[in-house]
């Protein structure tokens, strides 16, 4: 067996468990004496909290106790500030972040203000009843601009505004460059990202062990590491007296590594004080409520241009929705920032935003992270300047793509990785050529002229992106020959379905030349591994991928060093091939993996000084900055006319993330990403009144795509290798749902030739009753 | 309010249970808890996302929308008895391995249980019936292009 | 999402289903196929405080034929009648319309007596069940009425149904010869509540000219929409597509939607138009060519 798995289609390690029901996840957890939470949560968006009364709610039989700010003492305080502002000259930022129960005010519909522990969780939702909450309601803030207007509500009064961040940065000099310019369009541009809804909602399990002086936790999050840490700090433990075990979780999508949501933070305090485990599982409403949204950006952005279309500058100026919180300091506006630059040579660049503290559920980083708002400001304004150029909307692009000899490129602002963007390698031309060839580019306007003339409408869409991923800081793992010959594989981050299982698998299993099946890979559990930042920004694959194959490879190497001690050779007379390192040409001389890790753990005996025992290395991998991935997406729809409603008849992604470890799971993520994004750009939306209440908090009216709505994609790929770590990988885990809202708004212009009826689409999502609207609203006036 | 109990005895998987159920204990939570068969996974109590899904007398439904005590005399089967006796797996099962049907995992159960009764009664079919079958269950992260083609080839070595 | 606390019975008998009806009246509930009833109990927007589960009473279930009229039990599941091909061949504007309700698995269990008696203004038999010129048989403890399905549906989630009564069985009039129907729809997904649906129903005679013309909304108002009268117009007419043009114009002009998360009125306006048109076209060319 000497097949290497990397870059191999290889099924997955983890799927029996999964495909049998036996993975556990976290409303698994059973344990003995294990109670129940509910939570009270606000029914307004905007109060002042007069009294709370749970007296009754005790009185309840199977209700064992109930917990208000008030009962919490020293342990109630704000939460950290999970990313600190970038160091971007001039920068305002008013930290305020998420407390465990609402004190005083509450700022968003669904913030928590009462815990009631009960036998089970029907009793405990009983007794919710039976609690009297007194609240001034107050008005609030919903409408961006209007927040900001003099005389607003204010969501934290002690800002004296709803002001959470202000940022600006530029490049170059935009005045001189639209001074210049043949062309300058301007435009105002609302988009709206949604919520991650993943089949599996958030929970926490919190067993405090007093006797062993133990507390576990078991929790949906993506960052167990940072979880332990910081519980561990809150609740006055050691941090190996917690254990934070992130089991299967059903889909993550950046919102389940916020922290530290209220539930992650009482839970371990309550089963602290009652001696008790204690569970919480996020029912769905819930879900609408009390899991971090993205939501939405209003942009004035202008793009000056030269008479063949090459862009000499953008300007932008936008509000971004923070909701009431802003734990996450500015990851989301300044990806958005960042990302509207795209694939393209923007010489020219002055962009601000404001980040406005809404009285709406808390905004963090939702597959995309803000990526989405920013290529859709971009993509629709080439589409417009191309339309009044007279060029072609996919050569517009192609004019502006930064040439594959320019990197790395320098984008000279700052990225969320506090790193000035620069983008490491890239080859953006070949991705265009080959999405236009597989989408039926140069064929399609005739196709489309023949549909006309049967009365179909068929519409063409393309867009371009850029995507910054594995960021640092860091991951680690530890990679172990077990006395078995089997290799374990530990590291820090969580899984929610990317494969992690597998892929890490792949790397080690090629470096120590042993079955992929015989690599058991463990994620998410603090006891197993200690240290790492988590699953997010795209970074599982690059950064703990990395961190595998370095261990791996030591492993290795320590491996033939025993074995050229053994076998009195040296180690380039040595191969490792099917769990045993034999020699060259000798196959019948060889020593088991297993066999040489038994004897690097001798019972008895002494040991040279500076061994280490067992066959295990424990590495870090940390890159200097995040790896640059892009893509192409292109579409072709048909519209009905009448209803506006869309059938989606070919979607084609043309990827490039560098080497690629297992191009089934990579196609995967694709696929469930365009789902995302076609999600975004025409199903979901999240309806709120202006009073702040969620109109559609159930999955009936907040639309996730079915199989139904969701077509068959064709995928293609391209490998520009990283040049900032060993295997040269970069992320993919976003890039489907990047740009599916501009490809949706241009193709719909397309289909309905609204061009020359002069309306635009300026806005994400879309709806057939909102294409109805915007297209006669035009035609009466 | 007493609590309001009644005794039911069902079969699920094969296997006879007898148990004292609350009559507002829902179906998916008897499943889960009592009977600790955890494979059944909820994702909303409103109907929608089919995670929840069981096969009730062979059809598959949403065993949120339906109460413990309902199941009284009825046979039930859930993912755990969906694989044979000695671990090998259902054709479908074994298909969505082979084209990577799940990711998470966490809506398979109930794919699962929907597309193999799907597969009993359609031994061929296109990919629009396919897709149409599976619309009643949500699935955030595979955008369903693999289930579709797992179901696919399931049905294909079905038919021998 | 878990319901509040009721006590349940499971009736052994219609008799018995009722005399419990009758005692606790409003604060019970009967419990058929559960798809419209647990989704509000999880989420306690309804608390009953008995749930009475009809789903042993046999005889409330099947289809069965009297004088030519087809009468089809309230618990009969909406799998049974997809599965039903002689059903299916004498109704098939109710055929039509089964995809569009829902997904297989709420089909599994959902019932046409439990929808109907939930009457939410977006379903889709309502207005089928006004099109088809259907009557209900309803019941209480010592009496029985018939009920025309124009006169049952009083407003959103609202019946004619008294607190001790049940709809217990469907009875549907036999088509005409030379009737085309059509069902249509329009939905954000597959099997969402309709934004608007129309069921069009049209008979040819002597000449081809319309002589039986049925024309009725789901989603477009409190209560299924009766456009009857609009429709009215091709009556002792050959139709054609600009009289159906017509009627569909007529629509728009007199139907009053009042919009929804998903559409505004205008929008369920103009498309209510644009169905009428499609689903009188295709029935009506059904009805030539005999499908």
């Amino acid at each position: 067996m000497s097949t290497r798995s990397f870059g191999e289609p290889v099924k997955r390690n983890e799927d029996r468990r999964l495909l049998t029901g036996q993975a556990l996840f976290v409303d698994d957890i059973e344990l003995p004496g294990m109670l129940h939470a509910a939570f009270l949560r606000s029914q307004v968006a905007h109060a002042r909290i007069k009294n709370i009364d749970y007296s009754r709610a005790l009185q309840r039989p199977g209700v064992v106790a109930a917990y208000a700010a008030g009962d919490l003492g020293e342990y109630w305080q704000p939460g950290p500030i999970l990313v600190l502002p970038p160091p971007i000259e001039g920068i305002v930022f008013h930290e305020r972040t998420q407390v465990p129960l609402a004190k005083d005010k509450v700022r968003h519909v669904g913030e928590p203000l009462v815990i009631v522990i009960a036998e089970n969780r029907y009793i405990a939702e009983d007794a919710l009843d039976d609690i009297d909450v007194e609240l001034e309601p107050l008005a609030a803030v919903v409408d961006l601009e209007q927040g900001l207007s003099p005389g607003s509500a204010l969501v934290h009064e002690d800002i004296g505004s709803n002001v959470s961040a202000w940022v600006r940065q530029t490049r170059g000099n935009y005045a001189a460059a639209a001074a210049k310019a043949d062309l300058v369009i301007k435009r105002r541009f609302g988009y709206e990202h949604g919520i991650s809804s993943p089949i599996e909602t958030r929970g926490v399990v919190a067993q405090w062990d007093i006797r062993a002086n133990q507390m576990t936790i078991w929790d949906t999050t993506q960052a167990p590491v940072f979880v332990r840490n910081g519980l561990a700090g809150m609740l006055g433990l050691n941090e190996r007296q917690v254990r934070v075990i992130a089991p299967f979780v059903g889909g993550g999508f950046g919102p389940k590594i916020m922290m530290f949501y209220p539930e992650e933070v009482l839970l371990p305090w309550v089963s602290m004080k009652l001696n008790r485990p204690i569970k919480w599982i996020e029912d769905r409403l819930e879900h609408f409520f009390a899991t971090t949204h993205e939501r939405g950006q209003i942009h004035d952005a202008e793009i000056a241009l030269a008479s063949d279309g090459r862009i000499l500058g953008i300007k932008d100026v936008f509000l971004h929705d923070g909701g009431a919180y802003d734990p996450y300091g500015l990851t989301v506006p300044i990806n958005s920032q960042c990302t509207l630059l795209g694939p393209y040579v923007v010489p020219n660049y002055d962009s601000t935003f404001t980040q406005v503290f809404t009285n709406l559920p808390t905004v963090t980083p939702y597959r995309g992270a803000g990526r989405q708002h920013g290529v859709f400001v971009m993509e629709r304004l080439l589409d417009f300047a191309a339309h009044e150029l007279n060029i072609d909307p996919a050569e517009i692009r192609r004019r502006n793509l930064i040439p594959p000899d320019a990197f790395p490129y320098n984008n000279e602002i700052i990225y969320q990785d506090f790193e000035v963007l620069e983008y490491d390698s890239g080859n953006y031309e070949p991705l265009l050529d080959m999405a236009l060839d597989m989408i039926g580019y140069g064929k399609f306007r005739e196709q489309q002229a023949t549909a006309r003339l049967q009365g179909r409408h068929l519409g063409i869409g393309v867009a371009c992106y850029v995507e910054g991923t594995g960021i640092g800081p860091y991951e680690g793992a530890k990679v172990q020959v077990q006395g078995n010959g089997k290799v374990s594989v530990a590291t820090g981050i969580g899984t929610q379905g990317q494969g992690h299982f597998t892929v890490f698998a792949q790397i080690a299993a090629d470096q120590l030349g042993v079955a992929i099946t015989d690599v058991d890979v463990v994620t998410g559990d603090t006891d197993q591994f200690y240290w790492g930042a988590g699953t997010f920004a795209s970074r599982g694959a690059v950064v703990a991928g990395n961190a595998v194959n370095e261990a791996a490879r030591v492993v290795r190497k320590k491996a033939l060093k025993l074995a050229s001690d053994l076998f009195e050779c040296s180690e380039d007379d040595l191969v490792i091939d099917d769990g045993k390192v034999s020699i060259v040409g000798i196959p019948e001389k060889f020593v088991k993996l297993g066999d040489l890790a038994n004897q690097a753990n001798p019972m008895r005996g002494a040991v040279e000084p500076g061994t280490e025992p067992g066959l295990e290395s424990t590495q870090y991998f940390g890159p200097r900055m995040g790896a640059t991935a892009n893509g192409v997406h292109a579409m072709i729809i048909e519209m009905d006319p009448g209803t506006f409603d869309l059938k989606i008849l070919k979607y084609v992604v043309v990827h490039d993330c560098g080497t690629v470890i297992n191009p089934m799971i990579l196609a995967g993520q694709i696929h469930g990403g365009v789902a995302q994004g076609i999600g975004n750009a025409f199903y979901e939306k999240l309806v709120f009144d202006d009073q702040g209440q969620l109109l559609n908090a159930s999955l009936a009216d907040y639309l996730l795509p079915t199989a139904l709505e969701v077509p068959r994609m064709e995928l293609a790929h391209t490998v520009t290798k990283s040049p900032l770590n060993p295997m040269g990988i970069k992320g993919a885990g976003e890039a489907g749902a990047i740009p599916g809202g501009p490809l949706f708004a241009q193709a719909i212009e397309d289909a309905l030739d609204l061009k020359s009826r002069s309306i635009e689409l300026l806005e994400i999502p879309l709806s057939p009753s909102r294409l109805f609207e915007l297209t006669r609203k035009a035609t009466q006036t | 309010m007493e609590i309001d109990e009644h005794e039911i005895m069902l079969s699920v998987n094969g296997v006879s249970y007898k148990r004292r159920v609350e009559s507002r204990l829902l179906l998916s939570d008897f499943l889960r808890h009592d009977l600790a068969l955890a494979g059944t996974h909820v994702g909303c109590e409103h109907g929608v996302c089919g995670a929840c899904t069981i096969l009730l007398d062979g059809q598959p439904i949403r065993s949120c929308l339906m109460l413990a005590v309902q199941a009284n005399a009825r046979e039930i089967s859930t993912i755990e008895g969906l694989a044979n006796k000695d671990g090998s797996y259902h054709p479908l099962q074994q298909a969505m391995h082979d084209h990577h049907g799940l990711q998470c995992g966490y809506c398979t159960p109930g794919i699962l249980m929907t597309m193999t009764a799907f597969l009993d009664e359609n031994a061929s079919s296109s990919e629009d019936e396919i897709r149409e079958a599976l619309s009643g269950n949500l699935c955030r992260c595979t955008g369903y292009q693999n289930i579709v083609d797992a179901v696919l080839i399931a049905a294909e070595r079905m038919r021998g | 999402m878990k319901p509040a606390p009721f006590k349940y019975v499971a009736a052994s008998s219609l008799q018995h289903a009722l005399l419990l009806k009758a005692e606790h009246r409003e604060e019970a509930k009967f419990l058929a196929g559960g798809q419209s009833l647990l989704p509000t109990m999880n989420f306690r927007l309804a608390r009953p405080a008995v749930v009475i589960d009809i789903n042993g009473i046999e005889d409330l279930a099947g289809i069965r034929l009297l004088d030519g009229r087809t009468g089809v039990g309230a618990l009969t599941r909406y799998r049974a009648l997809q599965r039903d091909a002689v059903f299916a061949r004498g109704f098939p504007l109710i055929a039509e319309a089964l995809p569009h309700i829902a997904h297989p698995q709420i089909r599994n269990r959902g019932t046409i007596g439990g929808n109907l008696s939930h009457a939410d203004p977006a379903s889709e038999l309502p207005a089928i069940m006004v099109a088809l010129r259907a009557r209900f048989r309803v019941q209480a403890a010592k009496q029985e009425r018939w009920i025309a399905a124009s006169d049952f549906f009083k407003g959103a989630l609202t019946t004619d149904l008294r607190a001790d009564e049940m709809l217990v069985e469907i009875d549907l009039p036999p088509a005409e010869p030379r009737t085309g129907s059509c069902f249509m729809e329009i939905a954000r997904r597959r099997g969402d509540f309709a934004i608007a649906g129309a069921a069009a129903m049209l008979t040819l005679g002597d000449g081809d000219k319309c002589i039986d013309i049925r024309l009725a909304f789901c989603g477009i108002g409190e209560t299924p929409v009766d456009a009857g009268s609009a429709a009215a117009a091709l009556i002792g007419h050959q139709p054609t597509e600009a009289a159906i043009r017509d009627i569909a114009t007529s629509v728009q002009t007199m139907i009053d939607p009042s919009g929804n998360l998903h559409a505004t009125a205008d929008y369920q306006r103009h498309v209510a138009g644009v169905i009428a048109e499609r689903a009188l076209q295709t029935a009506c060319r059904r009805a030539r060519n005999g499908d």
